[in-house]
């Protein structure tokens, strides 16, 4: 419903951004000339184009919250009703597997390339997931475990030759003992504090990467990291792209397995209830360091073999694959996603990564175009873009 | 015999505040027994101390599990309490809202089963039929309580009354031997209050259970309880049936007020 009052309001928030935006839109100094252009058409173009944006923006609050008030708050998302539904399910998986199994044959190299990527992220969400959706800690420093997987690889490769096959397991071990590594200083914190410190172990392990030459071979990187082994087989550049597709799909699938049993497993449970209240957790007979541990272990478990999928991938790694600016990019995928929501996870990694590289036709808008997209989702389906929900339990008659 | 909770000189100070001051509490097997007093008293401090939430400053803890031997709790962590028996619930309701009622009960049988990392992924059968005992285990617990029809409902949709009982079906599945009840009545009606103290003689009777509660509805305490301890200030001003307290000339002096203040 367009109101006068909204009307009223439209027209104020078009006039102060007009008012805001006057010196960079309107004002052009020339240094050259030494003259300053006024662009008054840019005022009254952009006071007309933020009063429509402002009344979309009401109408389409205005609908969403009429439609929360006939609804209520635990309806399922539609992705998951059609799921459940065996006559969509069946189609809709054969569909799915007929066309990731096709993709790298389909489109050129460049687009599995970006895919590899998503997928990645796919699993650096999925492990996110245990430790921000699940277990409620807010971890700014994933990457750390990102980090430490790829250069795992790479520094294993370097020195023993180690296979990229060995490696995968080591540094799943080496993710777990780091993860449990951050888990101890940080058990009796939470929420900021946590976030504060997370975000600090994890500029730690990048600028020690930076720093350290004689180890991590600093700023320069390690170069030359070879691709997966296929039986002593050369596959050539573009084969052996294709193979680590593969290999991403199978790890994907593996996690999506494995973190599907956690969380509804006794583990799984007791971390959404550390999440939901700590003391009653504690108190209901739950061991708050154990569990707290097991979700920072098992969350930089997935980010170690992301790592070392990745270093395998680009063959080249350097500490500034690893700032800070992908733990917030991981971060992003999980709760535009959905926190606690495998599906959620998977949906938000792919919209996150391949969004903007398809993006890049609107070039250098790419990120702004982004960044709006996130604000309205976040506004919109605040819960993410498929929210979690809950095993549901059927009983017939009560067995003795 | 020993008593099953045997509370000695239980005293908590918090800086210079003595919100316990050497408590002597001892509850018999098979008792309803209520911790009662004025608001500020000390009764939920009373109930951390126990739990293991705060560490009493001095004091003892002993328990004496029907059938086992007497040991202290002391230095122990909330979950290890509830490990040898003691289960709560509280004041403001601390349900976990993200998760199912039947969830919720299942997080009380969470310190019964042993499924760790590996057993969660990779599910062998022992850890399947435990999942399943304990689904089932939950559900019946449901049953008792009268919680069924919500099975899968989320927690923090249900009406306030059945949040209240879920917390009590939550502590239930902890397979405890005494009950904490902390103001179990608070905010519910005539009817539901009514429903509360039929389920609490009930658990007396058939689950061998023994309780402690704190309640300010007077009315449920005096025709609940075998026994009634009153605090006021942190201390300890009278003990003994419901009908000896009522006319504990301390008692009425702490919920009334002295006479002689009004000069």
């Amino acid at each position: 419903m367009v109101t006068i009052k909204k009307i009223k309001q439209a027209f104020f928030i078009a006039l102060w951004f007009m008012v805001l935006t006057f010196p960079i839109m309107v004002i052009k100094v020339n240094t050259i000339t030494d003259t300053v252009v006024f662009r008054w058409s840019y005022l009254f173009w952009n006071g007309i184009g933020t009063f429509f944006a402002s009344l979309t923006w009401n109408y389409f609050l205005h609908l969403k919250e009429n439609k929360q008030k006939t609804e209520t708050s635990d309806d399922i998302p539609m992705v998951h009703q059609l799921l459940q539904n065996d006559r969509f399910r069946i189609p809709f998986l054969i569909a799915l597997a007929v066309f990731f199994l096709i993709y790298p044959f389909v489109f050129p190299m460049y687009h599995t390339s970006i895919m590899i990527s998503a997928l990645v992220y796919v699993m650096l969400g999925l492990g996110l997931n245990i430790v921000v959706g699940l277990a409620g800690l807010l971890d700014l420093g994933y990457v750390a475990f990102y980090c430490v997987g790829a250069y795992a690889y790479a520094l294993l490769n370097l020195h023993f030759g180690v296979s990229f096959w060995l490696a995968l397991p080591i540094s799943a071990v080496l993710g777990f003992m780091f993860g449990t590594l951050l888990g101890y200083p940080v058990l009796r914190l939470r929420g900021d504090y946590l976030a504060i410190v997370t975000l600090g172990f994890g500029e730690i392990i990048r600028i020690i990467m930076e720093n350290w030459d004689d180890f991590s071979n600093g700023p320069r990187g390690i170069s030359n990291i070879p691709p997966p082994n296929f039986f002593g087989i050369d596959l050539g550049q573009h084969g052996s792209v294709i193979y680590i597709y593969f290999i991403v799909i199978a790890l994907v699938l593996m996690t999506i397995f494995f973190v599907g049993r956690l969380e509804n497993s006794r583990l799984g449970r007791a971390w959404i209830a550390l999440r939901d209240d700590e003391v009653a957790c504690q108190a209901m007979g739950i061991d708050k360091v154990k569990t707290k541990l097991t979700a920072f272990a098992l969350g930089a478990t997935w980010a170690s073999i992301g790592g070392v999928v990745f270093a395998a991938k680009t063959s080249y790694i350097n500490p500034m694959s690893f700032t800070i600016w992908e733990s917030i990019t991981i971060l992003c995928v999980v709760v535009i996603g959905g926190m606690g929501s495998a599906i959620g996870v998977i949906a938000g990694a792919l919209v996150l990564i391949l969004l903007p590289e398809y993006l890049r036709a609107v070039a250098e808008y790419r990120m702004l175009v982004f960044g709006a997209l996130q604000v309205i989702v976040m506004v919109f389906k605040p819960d993410g873009l498929i929210k979690s929900v809950r095993k549901t339990y059927k009983f017939k008659k009560v067995e003795e | 015999m020993e008593p099953i909770l045997n509370v000695k000189n239980l005293t908590m100070t918090f800086g210079g505040l003595k919100a316990l001051d050497n408590v002597n509490i001892a509850i018999e097997k098979g008792q309803i027994a209520a911790l009662i007093g004025p608001n500020g008293a000390g009764k939920t401090t009373f109930f951390n101390c126990i739990t293991g939430i705060y560490e009493p400053s001095k004091g003892q803890v002993t328990i004496t599990p029907p059938g086992k031997s007497s040991q202290t709790l002391k230095g122990l962590k909330p979950n290890q309490v509830t490990e040898r028996g003691l289960a709560r619930t509280f004041q403001n309701i601390r349900l976990f809202q993200g998760m199912t009622v039947l969830e919720n009960v299942m997080i009380g049988r969470h310190c019964r089963m042993n499924a760790g990392i590996f057993g969660a992924m990779i599910r062998p059968k022992s850890q399947k039929s435990e999942e399943k005992k304990a689904t089932y285990a939950s559900y019946e617990i449901l049953e008792k309580i009268g919680l069924e029809k919500y099975v899968n409902e989320m927690a923090v949709n249900l009406p306030y009354g059945a949040q209240r009982r879920l917390e009590i079906a939550r502590a239930l599945a902890t397979d405890p031997f005494l009950l904490l009840l902390d103001e179990p009545a608070a905010g519910m009606n005539p009817q539901e209050t009514k429903e509360l103290d039929d389920l609490i003689i009930w658990l007396r009777d058939n689950e061998d259970l023994s309780i402690l509660l704190i309640e300010h509805d007077m009315k449920l305490v005096m025709s609940l309880s075998d026994r009634i301890h009153v605090v006021d200030y942190g201390k300890k001003i009278a003990e003994g049936t419901p009908k000896e307290v009522k006319s504990n000339p301390e008692v009425i002096k702490a919920y009334l007020g002295d006479d002689s203040d009004d000069a």
